[in-house]
This record gives C-alpha cells, structure tokens and sequence, in this order.
C-alpha cells in the first residue's frame, strides 16, 4: 500500500511538472501579460465640468452637427445613409448614439469629441500634420467653454441611454464592436442582424450590402476585422477585455481604435460573447458537479467491492 | 451475511452503480440523436392566403414536402355535399382545400385536373376529389390536412389551431 | 454433424455452441495474475476504458462532424457545441480523452520499461504495444486535422511536409499525399476516412494482438520473479488462495482494475468540466487560414518530445533523428543485452538509464513547446544529444550487469 502511494507520487510529481512547463509556464514565455487598468483611462483628462443635457441636445443637433452623421434612433433621428453607403463614405458606419452614453466611458466621450484620433489612440494612422485626417472630424466649440460644451453633449448622451442594468448585451455589443466584428454565430453581420429571408432576392440583397460594406471595411482599416464568434474559447476573457482596453498594448501600430468601452459596455460585450461562443457554458457548470459526484460514488463502490474479493486473497 | 454472500452483494451494487452511469449516458446520446432546435425551428411555414385563384393549384412547402393549395370557386363549393364541406377550410369569405400533396398510397405527388377537378396519383392510378377525398384505390384514406392555424388572412402550416383539432377530433385526418 | 445434447441451462446452450465456458475460463475466470503487482498493471485496462470513451464520443460526432473545408469548423463549434443536445460533452469528452490517453500510454510504456517487461518471451508484447502507440499517434494526428482550425492546417501542411525527406525534394509524394498541392479538401476528406474508419480497425486488431501476445508469457511481477503457473494456479482452485501466488483475473484483479479506472474517471471527468484548455488548444479556435502563419506553432503535448528531437539540427539531419527517435524505443528488447527481465532497482547502472531517460523525455517535451531561441534551443539541443546518447549506450550498460 505504502509502495503503491509512492509509485502514484511519483507519477504525480512528474505529470504536474510536466504539465506546469507545457502549459502555464510555456504560455508566460509565448505571450505578453497585460494586466490592464480597469478601463480607468488615465492617459485622458478627468472630467471637470457637470453638464446639462439640455443644452447637450441642442449642440449635438446644432454646432457639433453629430446628427449629420450619426443617426440616434431612439430620439427619431434615422440614418441618413443605408449602412454599406455610409462604410463606402466614412470606412464604416457611424454608429447610432441611442446607447451610446451608457456603453462608451464618460471620460472617453469628451476625449473623443474634442479629439477622436486621439482618443482611439489612432494617430500613428491618422496623423493631421500629414494631411490625414480621421473621418470624424473634431468638435472646435459652439463658442463658449467647449469644456462645458462637451460635457452637456454628454451629459445629453448618457440622459437618453439605458440604465447600466437595463443595458443589453445585444445593445453592447452592436454598438461598440458590431460595425466592425461580424459575429455570424449569433446572426450578427455589419450591416444588421441576419433576418430570416423569404425570397430568394431578398438574401442576395442583404449579402450584397455586407460585402460591399465588408470591402469599404477592409479598404479602411487594411484587413478586415475578424468575426469574434468564438473569440472567447480562442482568447479568453482576460485577453478580450485588456486587449478592448488598449489595443495597441498588445499589437502595436494596430488599425482598431480604442473601443473606450465602460465597465458596464464590457461586461455585457463579454456576455454576448460567451452566449456566442460558449453557449452551454450553464448546463455544462450545472451537469459538473453531478458527474463528479457520480464518480465518487462509482469509486466508493469499487473500492468496497475489491476489498471484499481481496480479502481471501491475503 | 456470509464473506461469499457479500462479495456477490459488492459485486451487484457495484453492477447497479456503474449501471447508473450507462444510462445517464444513454439518456443523453438519446438527446444528441434528436432533431436540432434548428430543424425545428424551421418547421413552420406561413402563407398569405389572398394571392390564389378559383380552381389554380398552388404547390407550396412545408417541412420539405408539397402542400396542395386549392381555392374553391363558387361552382366548386356548391358541388361539396355536407360531409366534404367539414374538410374545407375558410379564410376570410375565402374556402380551401389545403392537404398534403403526397399520395396516401405510397407518397407520390398527385396530378390536379381542372377540368375534371380531380386529382389522379400516376404511380398507381389512386384518385381523389375536389375535396381530397381518395375516390379509387390503392390509396388508403383520403389526403392527409397538415396541422394549421388561421392568423386573419394568413396560415400557419405547423402551428395546431382549433379548426385543425376539430378536424383530428373528428377523425377527419390523421396527424402528420 | 457434431453431437449436441439437450441443453440444462442457458450457460450450457452456449457452451455446446460457442465453447463459453473454456473461452471463460481462460480469458477470465483462470487467467492467472501474480498476486505481487501494483496498480501500474492497471493501466491496460485504463487505456481500454478510454479508448472506449474515444469511440462512443467518437461515433456521436460523427452524426454531426461535416467533413468539407467549408462547413467542417462550424460543424463541431457551432452545430455540436452550441445546437445538439450535449454535443458539447461529448465533444470535451473526444478531446480531453485524446490527449489523456498518452499520458496513460507512457506510464503503461514506462512501467514496461522500469520492469523489464519486454524481455525473455515478451517482445511481441513491446512491439505490439509500440505499433499501438503509433497507430494511436496517426489517429490523434488525422483527428487533429477534422475541426479545420489554424492548428489543424497549419499542422497538416507541416507534417505533411516532412515527406518530403529533405534534401531529396519528394514534393510529388507530398502533394500525393495530401491529394492537393496544400492541404485542402481532398486532405480532408482523406484525413477523414483514415480516422473513423481505417485507423481504428487497426487499432482494433493491434489490440487483439497485444491482448493475444501477452497470454501465454502472462503479466509480469514486481519482482521479475518467474512463476510456475500451473503450480500456483493448483493452490488456488484447491482453495488455498491466500497460499497461492496468483488470483484470477476475473473477478480479483478485474476488481482492482475497475478501482484504478474509478479514481482515473475522477481525474478524467475533473478535467472534462473544469480544465480541458490543455487538450483544445485555442489557436485551434480560429478558422484555417491558408494565408496566415499562427505566431506559435506547436503539436499537441505528447508529440512535443518529438518535435523536438527534429527541431535543433539543420533539415536532413534532423529529420535523421527525428527518424531515429521514433524506431528506436521498439528496439529496446534487443539493444537490452541483459541477461535479467527484474525491476531496474535491481540493475545498477540501467535504473540511473531509466531515470535519465524519463527525465529527458520531459525536458524534451518542455522545450518542443517553447519558443526555439536562446537558453531553450540550447537545452533542447543537449536534451536531444542526451538522448541520442542514452539509446547509443545502452547495450553497452546492459550487456555489463551480471546474471542475477
């Protein structure tokens, strides 16, 4: 008995060490660890001013012109342009607003405004002394303090969008990743959700759109965006969200812009995700422990009815 | 218990417990035989029932296979004695027969006359009336009445609404 | 026609039919174990369990496994994993059990070797169970390629490409092999074939074999001791059984077997649940992308010790002793030149051979994973000459051990 407890360490001690230098350990030297800040977004301003959303509303559809571009759906303002013309104009769709206040990080919105390519950490891409300018043009000021102007703007934003607990990940997700990440598991193309088609025309149409749009995409950012079906079985939460963060962290001089995503935005990206990638992840969490269980007790059993036979045989 | 008795015992309990197990595993390879949600999903066809003309056969789809869809035209819904008329279904002030297009023989697709206004079945000569009612053999039992469900001018095939419950109640069909 | 009698129970009705009751006794109920054994000797029935496991996950996935390039990726990570009922089970159940099945196959490999139980009547067992470990290696490599990931591809394309033997350019074969000049559909489908059907007939009737090569020299004993079977197995039917040296196979040590398989389904099913990234590498989870090179390209853990004896040398003579390595271990009952089969705790300079060795083999197995730059190319290149050098001189420690 004393023997065989030895021989079963040993095997364990070799296995486990084995085990540590293949994976944990092999994986550290292999890839680059971002630990990541919290999406805190130091590197932009604090945010010193209250806004009012009245006035925010006024500007967004007066001086900051943002309803020429973007549509906000939820205040009747549709898009001017069919979402593959608009990729075929701007490079991709100037996303709807309904939502936005709720998804992007305050911060983040007022660095956008006052400059986008710096806010997404683009401009190694899009450089203005070179004559390059982002396809969201800045807002110079209505006038006054354009502090306390881009502040209204947001505050406007975050009064028309949901509730952090009333947020969707449908929402989440369409908004900060959905005009550039195809998600075909979940139906999710670029230029809308995948409808159930009743002619045969009508499929062929929507697919025209989404290619067109998938090649103004592609002609924009260089490569076009990956479908993040199963991005979460193939990077993992950790990486998602530090790569969301920042992601030139991770590949530096990269097209994607800095989503500025909230902590809420993220978590509700991350459900989304998991629901498209690891969609059993509940009934396998459930069906776990039953089936451990169960092995314990088919081994109790074993073990007593061995002991039986074993004891004649000593 | 005796040191045999008890092995034996062990031994079956052991059996029973690793039997457990089997069926568990049964049970679930029984579920990963089953239909996919999507195919399920899938089993439902709707039509809008104000485009069809008096004595036009339509061909539709429903879960892979044909669909008669045969409006009836004044002349045609006089012609119907009482018993016939419990087959017809009524949209609107619109009357149809709505079966399967499959042979209740051997499954093949009947050809409609609209002369006569008959259905005759080439495989093996079965023919069927204007109401789908199997009027020479071999078919055994007149066409077969998909499970429906009338929504105001449209119908659901799949769906089991009350007119097609009457309809399997009165052993006017059988359920496909 | 042969004389049947009418029969007194269903037992006997067989038995004047199929022969049942010899068949038992000599497959099962007077099989003769040696009582002094551990629980390494279960490990035949470990691998039997799990390969059973691999082949009722197996055929459900087949229900649903598409093998077209095409339609193959969504086949397992959306029709099997998100729509069928349990699919995704029985698709961790495939995986984890692919990969623990090695680990398995080198303790079984190793206590062979530690117990010298390829020696003096045995070596058909060796070579049976080492045609078993490739067949098993060919059947994880064709598995690999069927969920069309950046793994499955970019592993296909470079496997395939070692037949090309180096400075002997055979690309004709390469492209025969993969039916395509890139692994494609035609590789696929070949792949395909050679996984649920071919290979595992084989691995079926390697199986008997080994079953059948291991009858009449019975199991080995932790002590190397020979037994006089026929003797011990007197004592026991006499009722002696405490007496005797041996126990039946069936019920005593099937009893203990199952216990062994209890404890290892602990592990197994820990694993299924809980922690099986190690067996689904995530690189695999992206799409196959014939235009684009994974950063880090890596088999599955237990070929790494492989890969890496070919990893350190320039082509051709890497692929020498890529060669080398994988022939070599089914020589060992002839390049063993001892006159002893006991455990090598009784035989001096091979029990440092067998520790070196299983070290190494782990050293190898580290250093296929990790990047082939500084220090970890320099210990891979060492470990690789280690074991080239283990094999060269093992005759030489062997042949020295006196007769015990």
């Amino acid at each position: 008995m004393m023997r065989e407890l030895k021989i079963l360490a040993v095997i364990v001690v070799f296995t486990l060490i084995t085990y540590y230098l293949v994976e944990p350990f092999a994986h550290s030297q292999m890839h680059k660890h971002v630990e990541g800040e919290g999406f805190t977004y130091s590197d932009l301003p604090a945010l010193t001013k209250t806004g009012d959303a009245v006035k925010g509303k006024e500007l967004v559809m007066g001086a900051a012109a943002c309803t020429g571009c973007h549509a906000i759906t939820k205040e009747g303002m549709a898009a001017g342009m069919d979402p593959a013309m608009a990729a075929q104009s701007y490079g991709v769709n100037p996303p709807d607003l309904s939502n936005a206040g709720v998804v992007y990080d305050a911060k983040f919105l007022a660095a956008l405004i006052k400059n986008p390519a710096h806010a997404l950490k683009v401009e190694h891409k899009f450089d203005a002394a070179k004559g390059k300018m982002h396809p969201m043009p800045q807002f110079y000021g209505a006038g006054g303090d354009i502090d306390q102007e881009i502040a209204d703007i947001v505050a406007y934003l975050q009064s028309i969008a949901p509730k952090a607990e009333e947020l969707t990940s449908e929402q989440a997700y369409k908004l900060a990743c959905g005009g550039c990440h195809e998600n075909r598991y979940a139906g999710w193309t670029q230029v809308g959700q995948t409808p159930k088609f009743k002619k045969k025309q009508d499929e062929l149409k929507f697919n025209l759109a989404k290619a067109d749009y998938q090649d103004a995409l592609t002609k924009y950012m260089g490569k076009l965006p990956p479908d993040l079906s199963i991005y979460i079985r193939s990077r993992g939460e950790h990486y998602i969200k530090t790569f969301v963060e920042d992601p030139q962290a991770y590949l530096a001089g990269t097209a994607m812009p800095r989503v500025g995503i909230s902590t809420a935005g993220m978590e509700k990206v991350i459900e989304y995700l998991e629901d498209s990638g690891d969609a059993k992840r509940h009934e396998r969490e459930s069906i776990g422990p039953k089936v451990m269980l169960f092995t314990l007790v088919f081994a109790l059993f074993a073990f007593l009815w061995k002991k039986e036979l074993w004891s004649k045989l000593h | 218990m005796t040191k045999t008795n008890r092995r034996a015992f062990m031994g079956k309990a052991f059996s029973a417990v690793a039997g457990v197990g089997a069926i568990a595993s049964l049970y679930a390879m029984k579920k990963s035989w089953d239909p996919l949600p999507s195919v399920k999903a899938a089993g439902f066809t709707t039509l809008d029932m104000s485009g069809y003309k008096g004595n036009e056969l339509v061909t539709e789809k429903w879960r892979g296979k044909p669909v008669f869809i045969l409006k009836y035209t004044p002349e045609m819904i006089a012609s119907l004695n009482d018993d016939q008329k419990t087959r017809v279904i009524q949209i609107g002030s619109d009357y149809f027969m709505v079966t399967l297009g499959l042979c209740t023989h051997l499954g093949c697709i009947p050809g409609y006359n609209p002369d006569e206004k008959s259905f005759l079945c080439a495989c093996h000569g079965g023919t069927f009336n204007v109401a789908g009612e199997v009027t020479k053999a071999p078919p055994p039992r007149d066409l077969d009445i998909p499970p429906f469900k009338i929504n105001g001018t449209t119908l659901v095939l799949g769906e089991e609404g009350d007119e097609y419950k009457k309809l399997l109640e009165d052993g006017k069909t059988l359920r496909v | 026609m042969a004389h049947f009698t009418k029969a007194t129970g269903l037992q006997d009705w067989f038995n004047q039919r199929l022969a049942t009751d010899i068949v038992s006794r000599v497959m099962a109920t007077e099989y003769w174990i040696p009582k002094n054994i551990n629980f390494l000797w279960a490990m035949g029935m470990v691998l039997v369990i799990t390969f059973v496991f691999l082949l009722v996950s197996g055929i459900i996935l087949m229900m649903y496994y598409q093998p077209n390039v095409e339609t193959a990726f969504d086949s397992v990570n959306y029709i099997i994993m998100k729509e069928v009922e349990f699919g995704w089970l029985w698709r961790h159940v495939h995986g984890v059990a692919a990969s623990i099945v090695f680990l398995i196959m080198y303790i079984h490999m190793f206590t062979g070797i530690y117990y010298g139980s390829y020696k003096k009547g045995r070596e058909l067992i060796w070579i049976s169970g080492m045609l078993l470990f490739v067949a098993f290696s060919a059947e994880a490599f064709s598995g690999y390629m069927l969920p069309w990931g950046q793994m499955s591809y970019w592993a296909g394309m470079v496997i395939t490409n070692i037949f090309s033997l180096g400075d002997l350019h055979l690309n004709g074969l390469v492209e025969w092999i993969r039916g395509d000049y890139v692994p494609a559909q035609a590789f696929l489908n070949r792949f395909y074939m050679l996984h649920v059907l071919l290979l595992p007939l084989v691995i079926i009737v390697l199986i008997a074999l080994h079953f059948a090569t291991l009858r009449i020299p019975h199991v080995n004993n932790q002590e190397g001791e020979e037994l006089d079977f026929e003797e011990e197995a007197k004592k026991y039917k006499s009722g002696d059984k405490k007496g005797s040296k041996v126990m039946a196979f069936a019920n005593d040590f099937l009893s203990k077997d199952m216990l062994v398989v209890s404890i290892f389904m602990i592990l197994f099913f820990y694993l299924v649940f809980y922690n099986y990234n190690f067996a689904m590498d995530p690189v695999n989870f992206d799409p196959a992308d014939g235009l684009k090179t994974p950063a880090h390209i890596y088999p599955e853990w237990y070929f790494l010790w492989s890969y890496e004896v070919l990893r350190p040398f320039s082509t051709n003579i890497g692929l020498i002793a890529f060669g080398f390595a994988q022939v070599i271990f089914v020589m060992l009952p002839f390049l063993d030149r001892s006159p002893n089969a006991v455990p090598a705790h009784k035989r001096g300079a091979f029990q440092i051979w067998f520790w070196v060795l299983l070290a190494d083999m782990i050293v190898l197995t580290a250093m296929g994973k990790l990047p082939p730059e500084g220090i970890y190319s320099t210990i891979g290149l060492i470990s690789v000459l280690l074991f080239i050098a283990l094999w060269i001189v093992l005759p030489f420690i062997t042949k020295m051990e006196k007769k015990l």
